[in-house]
Order: C-alpha cells, then structure tokens, then sequence
C-alpha cells in the first residue's frame, strides 16, 4: 500500500492508529483519580510534544541513523524554524501553514550552509564542527541578533521572540474585536481549540493542534520510510559502512551526505515551525547545545536507524521527564508507606534525588545504561524480548537459523 | 600503447626516493603483475594510479587520459576499479545490496537523489544483481550480513562488485593477503575465469609467487622504487637480476 | 597601547582555563584516543572541591555566650568553627581565609580517584567503540555528575573566595610608566595565571623528563611497539587519565575565586575546550596550550568597546568563527600530527 511493502505498510498503519487514537490511549484511568493525576498523558500540550519531537528525532535519524554522523548542533535548526514562523505570524498573518513552510525553507537553507561547510569533515571533527556552530547561532540569538534596542532586533534575544498587539499581520488583523492578540490557526481552526468526550468518569480531549501536528508527523514518518527503503537511502547505509568502497564505485558521498544533513534539517525547522503553532513564542534556550544533545538522546533511547526507534525515543522522553517531575516526596511516601518508617524515609530519602526536579539525573543515568548496555535502545530491547520469548519455544527457532541481515525496521 | 602508460614517474617522502623514474605500459587485455621485494614501491606506485598520491614528476595516462589530481570517484568512472588489500565491502550491508551498488553507480553516476521510489521496484538493478551473484556462486547469501562472510567470500563479493560495473583495467591490490590457502586457489580461480571470460585489463601487486605465476602474462619487478626487469614469467622466473633483488645474491 | 596590553591581560586569565582544559583533553585523547564529553565536569567537581573544603573548613560548634544578648535579648548564639577552637582563633582564621589554596591538596587526591574510577569503570569498556559511542556515553556522565552535584549543591553559584592578601587589584600600568589606574588587574587573576604556567609546565615536565613520561610519550606515538616490548601501556594510560583528571580539577579548584562554581560551569566550559583542542589540533599537547591562551586573548580583543562599536556582538562569536575558519583551511589545526583522526 502507498508503495511500501506489507511489512512497512503494517508498521504504518499501527503508528498511524496509535497517533489518531492516542487521546484514548494516553488518558488510561478516568479522570480526578490519582492514576490518572500521575500517569495520564493525554492533554493537548504533552500530545503535541510527543509528535512534534517525533518529528524533530525521525529527521534527525535520517542522518545519524543512515550515515552515522553525528550532528551535534540539530537544535540549531529548530530555533531557527521556531524564529521563522513567528515572524510569519507577526508579519503575514495567523494561518500556520505559511508560517510552516516558511520554517521548512529557512531551517533547509542554513542546513544547507552549515552542512556544506560542516561535511568535509568527518568523524568527531563534524560534531565539533556542528557543536561550534550551533552554539555560535545559539549566541547570536541570544544577544547579538537580538538586542531590543537595535533597528535589527531578530530574536528579541533573553526574552524571546513574542506576538505584540502592534504587530502588521498584512494579511490578517493585527488585534481581534475584544482587543487581543488573535490565534494560530488552520484555515479558521484555531489550534488551541479542543473537543471533550466524556464517557462515564473519563475524559477525553481532541485538541485541533494535536491533529494537525499529528497528521504531519505521519506524513513524515512515511517520507522517512520511503527514504529508507529507496536507492537514495541504501547509498546513505554505504556512507555509514564504508566511504572508502563507496568512493571507489564511482559514488561521491558528499552530496549524499549534505542531501541527508538538509533534510533533516528541514524535518527539525518543521518540527520548530509547529512548535511555534502551537505557542508562538520562540526563544534562544530552544538552541543551545543541551537542547542539541537531548535530541541525540530521544534517538538513542529509541533506537538509531531504525524507523520506528526515533517516534518511541521521542515520546519515552516526553513522557518519562513528564512523569518524573510529577513524582515529589508526598507521592514516594504514599507509594512506600506499606513499609515499616525507617526504612520508608531512607528509600525516600535516596529516591529523592531521582525524582521531581532531579529527573535530569534519572534521564542521564537512563541514557548512559542504554549506551553501555543497549547500544539498539527500545527496538533492540524489544527485539530482544521477542527473542527471548522465542527460545521459549524451541520449535520455531530453526526457521529463523541463519544469519540473515535484515534491514533496519 | 597500452592501455595504462606510467611515464617518468618520481616521487619523494623526504629524503627517501620511493620511486624513481618509473615507467610501465600495461598492455589492454593482458594480466599485468608488479611484484618486488619489501620496499620496493609498489604501494606507492598503486597509489599514485588511483589518484591517492601525486607524483613528483611524471605522468599517468589512462587510455590516454590523465589521472593524476582526480577524485576516486572520477578515476572509477573511467573505467578503472580497485581491489584493496583487505577487502572492502559494505559490511553492515546484505551481500545483494553489496552488489546493487555499483550497479546504481554505473547507471547513476556519481549522485543521484532518488530518495522516493523503492528500491525493491529497481527490477532492471535487482536483475543485474542477482545474475552477477549467480555467476559468483554467491546467490545463496545473497540476504546474508557481508560482514558475517569469511575473508574469501568478501574478496569474491569485492571482485564482483567491482566487475559489474565493466571496468576497463582491474588494479588488484595483494588480492589474497592473509588468506588461507584454499581461498587463495579459489580467488585465482576466479580471476582465471574472468580473465578467460571477459575483455579486461588486470593490473595486479602481488607478494605471493604462485599467485602471480598463475596468472601474469606480463611481469614488471620492481626494486628500490624503479622497475629493474619487465618480461614474460617464463623469463622472469630464471632471471639473475631478480634473484639479486629479491635474495641479494650478487650475479 | 595600554588598551592592548590590557586586553592581553584579561585574556590570559580565561585563556588560561581554556588551555589547562583542552591540555587535559588533548592528554586524554592522544593516550587512551577517548574524546571525553565529561571534562568539563571534571572541571565543575574541582571548583566544587574548593566549595566542600571551605564548608568543611567552616563547620562550627555552636555555643551559647550568656554575656551577649542578640537583638530579641536572647543568649546569643555564637558559631566557632572547629579549627579555630583548635588551632586557636588566628591560625584558624588564616586556615579558613586560605580555603581556595588548601583545597588543591585536597582536589589532587580526590580528582586522581574520580579519574581512576571513571577510566576502569567506564571507559575503558568503549575503547573498541566507535567514537560516537565514546562522545554519548561521557555527554551522559557529563550530564550525571552536574545533577549530581546540583542536588547537593543547589543551582546557585557559590561565592567562594580567594585569601584577603589576593582580593585586591595591582596597578600594572604604573610599573611600565602608563598613567595610574589605567591597567590594574586583580590579583587572584595573576595568581592563576601563574598557577597554569606552573601546572602546564610540570606536566610538560613530567612527560619529558621521567621515565614513566617518556614510556607515556611513545606510546602516544606508537602503541603497539611499546607494548611489544613488554611494557604494560595501558596501566600507565590510566594513570594519565587521572593525571588529565587532576589537572581538569586543579583548574576548577583555582577558577572558584574568578566565577563563583556553579553546576553546569563545566557544560559552557566544554564547547570551548573542544573548540581549543581542535584548533590547537587533536593530540597535540602543546598546540591545545598555545591555541588556549590565543582564543582567551582572541576573545578579550574581541570584547573591547572599540571593536564591538564595529562588529557588534563579535565578542560571542569570535572564538567559533575562527575555530572554523582554522578547521576548514589547516584541517590538522595549529600543530597537529598527521594521521591523527583524519578520514
């Protein structure tokens, strides 16, 4: 279906129904209980995190994953992205789609400065190279370009990039009928406007943002298996195996790998572009090296040049800091009362440090136990699970005997 | 003229003259083999005809044209492959997807973005691939992990892949360092066949004897950076100056 | 010229921590060929060494002086730190005011086992990795050791500061002859920039005139015929792995007075510690020193007010521009040794 083969097509449409249907999926326990205080994830702005970093991260795979370079300056692109569409929604108007297109093109061509320059070399002097660049941007966003008092104030610098009343919107109205700041919309859908299912004592929310980032993200998740299974993708696994052979096929890998730098620099200036959609406010913080090395985090944890890893890195981040943060010492304490007070308050006293604010510690630990022992993240845990189960029961095990290569998944 | 012509070529690390004055016609469809003692230039020599390094002085002409200050992918679109020392292949790659590369190399060119259709549509690639494999013995693994092959599958998949883009001139590179003897008898085989087979120049480096007696029509020896005797191996085989190279004999 | 000389001056300062970083970085990459994310925090730990030391330092005793009253006519409570009831009120003072000195002595033994410590139990399991892996796996510990040190230390900086003979400020510009007052330059700045001559200095020292160094020197050379002969290498390069540790930490220790230590210091230290190592030119020892003290001066030209009035903003970018421009035309950087990390 859609020129994929059964096996993507499967994978699709599960991805597929999981993202429409994730207000279902995501919001388990009915709401006010406590469950569903702690666990429930289906609000409207952690949704929208979820695919919107899916995005941010498939991209992302399409060059660490495929050509093992590691870019280490990808956040660059999602600034500049988020930057673009809010200067779309402060000079043209409220409707999102130019504004994300916009943020494609403008993330696409400093991808392509930067990739130009970036890509002759390889190795640990490109993710140096992509480190210093990003930072330089991160530093021209924060105060050169951005100081308010100058006529070229680009970004507004500490403060962030915002809508103002006084703001031209040519193609739209600079203030509504009650005075405010008018909202992002799709052709008249606001983005913030939500529908609410009840049934019985659960709630469930249909955010328009969610959808519109959601359907985007499905679109490209299936680009990004076209790309893996095309010609054009097989040659980017070549740049990853060996340049040398490559070179002497009569292949230049250069453009192979700028083509793949560009394009997960758009999929990142998408990814900024929505996320100012959904919040049009866009500030330097989205840029700076950390934010850079979280999106080779949510790669990692998911799996790296695998199709699915990076929506399941993506969302296991999301989901975990969101979870993590929540717990503070009140909940450790109900959670562990059943055990006798002293030991309570010493098992609290350690968890402490993991939870709430520290869960910056529980993610750097995580991800370091996912490097050392689980170099494939979740798909090569899942992976191995399934072969786990498979042992189990012996008799289907010849079938699968010899060592077939199969390509990523 | 041959198809390969080395002229006057110097080069120089420092103080040390790694060849000098070399020149060497290879003539087209013979099995042309370069062989001479530790030292002697060879890889030196080999880089310099892969556009690696940039003699000193001198010139390389293939089919007339220079190679010198080209890019490996523009030497390779002339119709010169490269077999290396340790076989390079596409580890991480299945031995069909090996094999379609070059492929796509040779209908493409160096780069073409074709990043939306499938490659499992690439039926006239798929074709070629799958032909090529068969007449290597390989079909079999064709789904196989390249890197999971023993050294002689590699060097056989290496061969292929660089003959299904119908070079013009084969440089092979000590094609059968550090293998067992089988794999050597089976990768000079192969070599024979395509000889046999095919209208090809195989320019070949060599250390082992039987390897290069097998199979050079032609012998070039080199020592201390310039070619010392070039002649029939039946010639080469007794000649007293090759024996003072490589044992140190004086005649 | 007295601005000239001035800018020098400030940029020897941070161009000192820079080349003390990317020195320990360059150590650890051409010994163990580990590019290490975590050296900026090794950096932050020795700044918080300094922080601890104080504290323990500061621990008091409480006592109640029933002849004082506070302002609520209370006994007044009154804080003796233990030193001073041990070594009596002036000499423990002078130990506490001396905290920021002492607590090198303190940093070199603990920065020696964090670096044994990370070495054996962590890196040396990524040696055969890819240097992908290498560069997550230390981000990850970067990331670590500062939450670490935030859920002890909170996210504030902490003043620590440096002994009252050094808090002031030294007329430079009235010993050359130039008016008073126009070149003066804080003391502890001077002290540390002596302190990273003497530290960079004895680890050129130790590499080229003992034994073990030598051993070190060539194996950075040529690895496999050192342990051909039968030398036990990797032992050794753990030892530098602590080495390089220390020296991260002893520049941490020294920083604490100029930028109170605060947890993610090592983090904005980092990106331009590789900047440095890079431009200096991987592996090269001298080359990351050299290429430390050039970008520090490099940057502080770049913060004049007659430069900015021209480049606005150059002062944030400079290093980065130059660090490409240098990665771009001379590919091994300023002095590196062919064959290092090249494609």
């Amino acid at each position: 279906m859609f020129g994929l083969n059964q096996k993507d097509t499967r994978l699709f449409l599960i991805v597929a129904a999981m993202t429409l249907l994730a207000p279902f999926i995501l919001n388990p326990f009915p709401e006010g209980t406590a469950m569903a205080q702690m666990f429930n994830a289906g609000y409207p702005d952690l949704m929208q995190r979820f695919v919107i970093f899916g995005i941010l991260v498939i991209g992302f795979n399409i060059l660490f994953g495929l050509t093992g370079y590691l870019s280490f300056g990808h956040a660059a692109f999602l600034g500049v992205g988020s930057y673009a569409a809010v200067w779309m929604f402060k000079l043209v108007g409220m409707n999102v789609v130019p504004a994300i297109l916009l943020s494609m093109v403008v993330a696409g061509l400093f991808a392509l400065l930067i990739g130009y320059v970036s890509l002759r070399r390889s190795g640990i002097y490109f993710s140096i190279l992509t480190l210093a660049f990003a930072q330089m941007s991160y530093n021209l966003a924060y105060s050169v370009l951005g100081n308010p008092a100058s006529n070229f104030n680009l970004t507004n610098g500490e403060t962030g990039l915002q809508l103002l009343l006084d703001d031209p919107r040519v193609l739209g109205e600079s203030v509504t009928a009650d005075g405010s700041i008018p909202v992002t919309n799709f052709f008249g859908i606001a983005m913030r406007d939500s529908f609410n299912l009840e049934i019985g004592g659960w709630l469930f929310t249909f955010n328009a943002g969610y959808y519109l980032a959601g359907i985007i993200m499905l679109i490209s998740f299936y680009i990004s298996i076209r790309i893996f299974r095309s010609p054009f993708g097989m040659m980017l696994r070549a740049v990853k195996s060996n340049q040398q052979r490559m070179n002497y096929t009569g292949l230049s890998s250069r453009p192979y790998t700028l083509a793949a730098f560009v394009i997960s620099g758009i999929y990142a200036g998408l990814a900024g572009g929505l996320l100012s959609s959904m919040d049009p406010l866009a500030g330097a913080e989205r840029m700076h090296w950390t934010a850079s090395g979280e999106i080779v985090i949510m790669a990692i944890l998911g799996g790296v040049g695998t199709l699915i890893g990076p929506i399941l890195g993506a969302g296991f981040n999301e989901y975990f800091k969101n979870i993590l943060s929540k717990i503070n010492d009140e909940v450790l304490h109900q959670w562990l009362s059943f055990m006798p007070d002293g030991l309570e308050n010493a098992f609290v006293g350690v968890l402490h440090f993991f939870v709430g604010k520290g869960w910056h510690l529980s993610l750097g630990l995580l991800f370091m136990m996912v490097i050392i022992f689980l170099p494939g993240g979740l798909v090569e845990g899942g992976q191995r699970l399934a072969r786990l189960f498979r042992r189990r029961r012996p008799s289907d095990d010849d079938s699968q005997k010899s060592a077939q290569s199969t390509p990523a998944e | 003229m041959g198809i390969l012509e080395v002229k006057n070529v110097n080069k120089r690390f420092g103080g040390l003259q790694a060849l000098g004055d070399v020149n060497l016609s290879v003539a087209e469809n013979t099995v042309h083999a370069i062989i001479g003692p530790n030292g002697a230039g060879k890889s030196t020599l080999l880089n310099c005809l892969i556009g690696k390094l940039i003699p000193d002085t001198g010139s390389v002409l293939f089919d007339g044209e220079s190679v010198l200050g080209r890019k490996p992918f523009e030497i390779c679109q002339m119709g010169i492959s490269r077999v290396f020392q340790t076989p390079e292949i596409f580890g991480e790659l299945s031995v069909l997807e090996n094999m379609m590369i070059p492929i796509f190399a040779k209908r493409d060119g160096a780069f073409r973005m074709q990043a939306l259709s499938s490659t499992a549509g690439e039926r006239d690639v798929l074709e070629q691939a799958e032909h090529m494999l068969e007449s290597l013995n390989m079909a079999d693994k064709r789904h196989m992990h390249s890197a999971a092959m023993s050294r002689g599958d590699k060097r056989r998949l290496e061969i292929g892949m660089c003959l299904s883009q119908n070079p013009r001139l084969l440089l092979l590179d000590e094609p059968t360092a550090g293998m067992a003897r089988a794999d050597t008898n089976n990768t000079i085989d192969l070599l024979k066949q395509i000889k046999d087979e095919r209208d090809i120049t195989i320019a070949i480096i060599e250390h082992d004897m039987h390897v290069v007696f097998s199979l050079a029509e032609r012998i070039t020896v080199l020592a201390q950076g310039s070619p010392l005797v070039e002649d029939t191996p039946e010639k080469i085989k007794g000649h007293p100056k090759v024996r003072e190279a490589y044992l140190g004999e004086t005649a | 010229m007295d601005a000239i000389l001035l800018q020098i001056l400030n940029g020897l300062d941070k161009g000192s921590a820079y080349a003390l970083i990317a020195l320990g970085l360059t150590l650890i990459f051409g010994t163990l060929g580990v590019v290490n994310f975590a050296h900026g925090a090794l950096f932050m730990i020795g700044a918080f060494c300094a922080v601890t030391l104080q504290r323990i330092l500061t621990l008091s005793t409480i006592t109640i002086d029933e002849t004082q009253k506070d302002f609520l006519g209370n006994p007044l409570k009154v804080k003796t730190p233990y030193v001073e009831s041990w070594f009596g009120p002036e000499t423990g003072a002078a130990i506490i005011d001396w905290s920021v000195p002492l607590a090198i002595l303190f940093a070199i033994p603990v920065m020696l086992l964090i670096g044994y410590v990370m070495e054996r139990g962590l890196i040396k399991h990524f040696y055969k990795r890819p240097h992908a892996d290498q560069i997550l796996v230390t981000f990850g510990l970067a990331i670590v050791l500062q939450e670490i040190i935030k859920a002890f230390y909170g996210a504030n900086p902490i003043p620590t500061g440096a002994p009252a003979a050094f808090r002031g400020s030294f007329d430079f510009g009235s010993m050359f002859g130039f008016d008073p007052n126009t070149i003066i330059y804080p003391y502890w700045r001077m002290v540390y920039f002596a302190f990273a001559a003497v530290i960079i200095g004895g680890v050129f020292a130790f590499l080229r005139y003992t034994t073990f160094g030598m051993v070190v020197r060539a194996g950075m050379a040529d690895r496999e015929t050192v342990e051909l002969l039968g030398i036990n290498i990797d032992r050794r390069f753990t030892i530098m792995f602590g080495v390089a540790a220390a020296v991260a930490g002893l520049a941490g220790v020294m920083y604490a007075p100029i930028n109170s230590p605060n947890y993610h210091m090592g983090m904005d230290f980092l990106v331009l510690s590789f900047v440095v190592v890079v431009v200096g030119g991987m592996g090269s020892l001298p080359g990351a020193v050299l290429a430390g003290f050039l970008l520090g001066i490099l940057e502080a030209f770049a913060s004049m007010n007659e430069i900015k009035a021209i480049f606005p903003g150059i002062d944030q970018i400079i290093i980065y521009l130059v660090a490409i421009i240098i990665i771009l035309t001379r590919p091994r950087g300023l002095m590196g040794r062919p064959g290092v990390m090249e494609e």
